[in-house]
C-alpha cells in the first residue's frame, strides 16, 4: 500500500463504473441537503485540530526571539523587537552546538550500522534456509514488543562493565541493537518480495554470496533501505530513554537530553528564552526536512504498520 | 546455490545477532533473574531472595498507583488516539461534499494540506513536545492560561500539571496530541485503498455517511486499526509515557503519585533508589502487563477477514 497518494484519496482505477451525476459542472447541487450540515461540522472539526497543531509550535517560535519579561507578563504577544540574541545564546552558553555534534555522531554512526547490519540479517533470513532459521527471525521481531525498560536495568551494567558507559561508540552500539527488531523484520519482508533469478544469474556467473549481495541485492533493495532509513533516523534522533539511562556524562549529552537538561537549570537560572531558542532550534531542522522529503517520510513512518 | 552456504550465512548473521544478543536478549534474560535477588545494583554481591520481592511489590502502594496509571495509558489513550484519527481519515477521504461530475465520494477540499500538518508532532522527539507542554500548561504564565484569560475566563485558571485531579490527563492529552496525526495519514493510506464500487454501492442503497464509516470503512479497515492500537498501547506503556510524565510532572511522577507509570517507577528504584532487584521485579509486571495487553486487543478485535 503506498501512503504517498496525498491528493487522490480515492482510487477510480478499478475500473469500475463511476456514478456520474447528469447535469454538467456548475448547477445547482441536488444533494446539498445531505452534505452541508456534516460538510460544515467536518470542515471545522479538520480546522480546529490543524489550529491545535500549529499553534503550540508557533508559540514556540514566537517566544524563542522575546525577550524573559514579556514571556512571562504576556505570552501570547508578538515580540516587540527579534531577540536573536536568545538564539545565539543558546547556541553557545547553553551549549546546544555540543548537543547537536553529540545527536549527529551518534546517529551517523548507528544509522549506518543499523541499515549495514540488519540488511545482512534479513537477507540471510529471507534469502536463506537452515535450522533455526524461524528462532533467529522471531528472536529479533520479539523484541519490538518487549518493554526495552526491563532490560535497560542490566543493560547499565553491561555497558558499564564493557567500558562503553557515556561513550558515543557504546551509545551507537545500543541504538544499533535496539533497531534491528524493526529493521529486520522490515528488510526480511522486503527481500522476500524480490525476485530471485537476479540472484541466481549472478551466482552462477561465478560471484560469490557475499559479491551477490553487495552488489546486486542491496541496489535492488534500495527503495526498502530508504524507508526503513528514515525511520531508524528519526527514531534515533529523537530517542530519549537510552541516553537518559545509558549516558550520564554532561559533556555528551545528546539533543532531547541536552534540552531536558536545560529546562531544569534554566529554571534556576531563570533564562527562559535562552530555552525556548533551544528549543525551536532542535524542532525546526526536522520539520523542514520532513517539509521537503515529505512523501518519503510518511512512507517511511507508515510502511511498518501496512505491512 | 550450496557452495559456502554456512560460512555466509554465518558470516553475515554473527555481528548482528551477537550484538542484539548481548544488548537486547541477555538483560532481558538476566533482568528476570535478578528479580529474584536483593542485587541494589551498587555492590557486586547480592543473594537470591525467592519471591521476597514479588510479595513486596504486592503491598506497595505507588506500585499498584503506577500500574493503575499505566493500564489507563494502555486503554484510554489508544481509544482517544484511534478514534479522533480515524474521523479525521474519514472527514479527510470520504467526507467531502458530492460534486458534480466528480467521482462519487471524495475527501474535503485542503485533504493533503491537513494530512502534512497534522503528521508535524510525528516527526518531533516526544522530549521536545513533553518540554514545550510543560510550559503551556505552566499556571501563571503558560499559553493555555494566558488564552482563557484573553477570552475572558479569568475564573477558569487551573493548575494543570499542579492539579492531582487533572494532571494525568494533561499528560494523556499531549500523548494524543502527538499521536494523532500518524494514525490519521495511516488510515488514509488503508481508506484509499478501499475499492470506491463499495462506497457506490452503500450510497445507492440510501447510506448516509455515518452509516457508510461503520458498515464498509471500519471493517475493511478493522486489522489496521488493531495492529494500530498494540502497536500505540505498547508505546503509552513504554518509551512514551515515560518522556511525557518524566518530563512533565513534578516529582517526576507527583504531585503526590497522581501521574507515576511502572516504566518511570522501574527507572525511579534502579536508578534513583538503588534498588535494581525491586526495579527488574516491577519490570517483570510491566513485561506482563504489556503482553496481556496485546493479546487481549489480538484477541478481542478477531473478526473474519474480509478480503476486497
Amino acid at each position: 500500500m503506498k501512503t504517498t497518494e496525498a491528493s487522490a484519496p480515492v482510487p477510480a482505477e478499478s475500473g469500475a463504473p463511476v456514478v456520474k451525476v447528469d447535469a454538467p459542472a456548475g448547477g445547482p447541487p441536488k444533494e446539498k441537503k445531505e452534505g452541508t450540515f456534516l460538510n460544515a461540522f467536518s470542515h471545522g472539526m479538520l480546522v480546529l485540530w490543524a489550529f491545535m497543531v500549529v499553534m503550540p509550535l508557533l508559540w514556540a517560535v514566537m517566544t524563542s526571539f522575546k525577550d524573559d519579561k514579556s514571556i512571562f507578563s504576556s505570552p501570547w504577544s508578538l515580540p516587540d523587537k527579534l531577540h536573536f540574541d536568545n538564539w545565539s545564546r543558546a547556541w553557545t552558553q547553553a551549549n546546544m552546538s555540543d548537543y547537536f555534534l553529540n545527536t549527529a555522531l551518534v546517529v551517523g554512526g548507528s544509522l549506518v550500522g543499523t541499515l549495514v547490519l540488519g540488511s545482512m540479517a534479513a537477507y540471510v533470513l529471507a534469502r536463506f534456509d537452515f535450522p533455526g532459521n524461524r528462532f533467529i527471525y522471531y528472536l529479533f521481531v520479539g523484541g519490538m514488543s518487549f518493554p526495552i525498560m526491563l532490560a535497560l536495568v542490566p543493560l547499565f551494567y553491561v555497558v558499564n562493565n564493557m567500558g562503553l558507559l557515556n561513550t558515543i561508540h557504546g551509545l551507537i552500539l545500543v541504538y544499533i541493537a535496539y533497531s534491528l527488531p524493526f529493521t529486520v523484520f522490515f528488510l526480511t519482508a522486503f527481500f522476500r518480495t524480490l525476485p530471485s533469478s537476479v540472484a541466481e544469474a549472478a551466482f552462477v556467473d561465478g560471484a560469490s554470496h557475499s559479491r551477490t549481495f553487495f552488489q546486486i541485492m542491496l541496489p535492488m533493495a534500495k527503495p526498502g533501505l530508504i524507508s526503513v532509513g528514515i525511520f531508524n533516523f528519526l527514531g534515533q534522533w529523537n530517542q530519549y530513554m537510552l541516553p537518559t539511562v545509558l549516558n550520564t556524562d554532561p559533556d555528551k549529552r545528546v539533543l532531547t537530553q541536552g534540552l531536558v537538561q536545560l529546562a531544569v537549570s534554566q529554571g534556576y537560572k531563570g533564562d527562559w528564552s535562552g530555552l525556548f531558542a533551544g528549543l525551536v532550534m532542535a524542532m525546526l531542522p526536522v520539520l523542514a526536512a520532513y517539509i521537503v522529503f515529505q512523501r518519503q517520510v510518511v512512507a517511511g513512518l507508515t510502511a511498518g504498520a501496512l505491512k | 546455490m550450496q557452495h559456502g552456504k554456512y560460512r555466509f550465512i554465518v558470516g553475515f548473521l554473527a555481528v548482528p545477532l551477537g550484538l542484539y544478543a548481548l544488548f537486547v536478549v541477555w538483560p532481558f534474560i538476566q533482568s528476570i533473574y535478578y528479580s529474584f535477588t536483593d542485587w541494589t545494583g551498587l555492590s557486586p554481591e547480592f543473594k537470591m531472595v525467592g519471591f521476597d520481592n514479588y510479595s513486596r511489590m504486592l503491598d506497595d502502594k505507588i506500585f499498584w498507583k503506577s500500574l493503575q496509571h499505566s493500564v489507563l495509558f494502555a486503554l484510554l489513550v489508544p481509544l482517544v488516539t484511534l478514534g479522533l484519527a480515524l474521523f479525521f481519515a474519514f472527514m479527510i477521504n470520504v467526507g467531502g461534499r458530492r460534486r458534480k461530475g466528480g467521482p462519487v465520494i471524495s475527501g474535503v477540499r485542503g485533504s493533503s494540506f491537513y494530512k502534512i500538518v497534522y503528521f508535524f508532532p510525528q516527526v518531533l522527539s516526544i522530549a521536545i513536545v513533553a518540554l514545550l507542554f510543560a510550559f503551556a500548561y505552566n499556571p501563571d504564565s503558560g499559553a493555555i492560561n494566558s488564552l482563557l484569560r484573553g477570552i475572558g475566563l479569568d475564573s477558569v485558571q487551573p493548575l494543570w500539571l499542579g492539579d492531582p485531579n487533572l494532571a494525568l490527563w494533561c499528560v494523556m492529552a499531549v500523548l494524543v496530541w502527538s499521536t494523532v496525526g500518524f494514525f490519521v495519514v495511516l488510515f488514509s493510506a488503508g481508506m484509499a485503498s478501499i475499492p470506491a464500487d463499495l462506497y457506490e454501492a452503500a450510497l445507492l442503497d440510501g447510506a448516509n455517511r455515518v452509516t457508510t464509516f461503520f458498515r464498509v470503512t471500519l471493517p475493511l479497515l478493522w486489522d489496521t486499526v488493531q495492529s494500530g492500537w498494540v502497536y500505540m498501547g505498547i508505546l503509552a506503556l513504554g518509551a512514551e509515557s515515560f518522556a511525557v510524565v518524566g518530563i512533565m510532572t513534578t516529582g517526576p511522577g507527583g504531585p503526590d503519585y497522581s501521574t507515576t507509570v511502572m516504566v518511570l517507577y522501574v527507572y525511579q528504584k534502579a536508578f534513583r533508589d538503588g534498588q535494581a532487584a525491586y526495579a527488574t521485579t516491577i519490570g517483570v509486571a510491566l513485561l506482563v502487563v504489556t503482553l496481556a495487553f496485546a493479546a487481549v486487543v489480538m484477541r478481542l478485535g478477531r473478526r473474519e477477514r474480509l478480503e476486497y
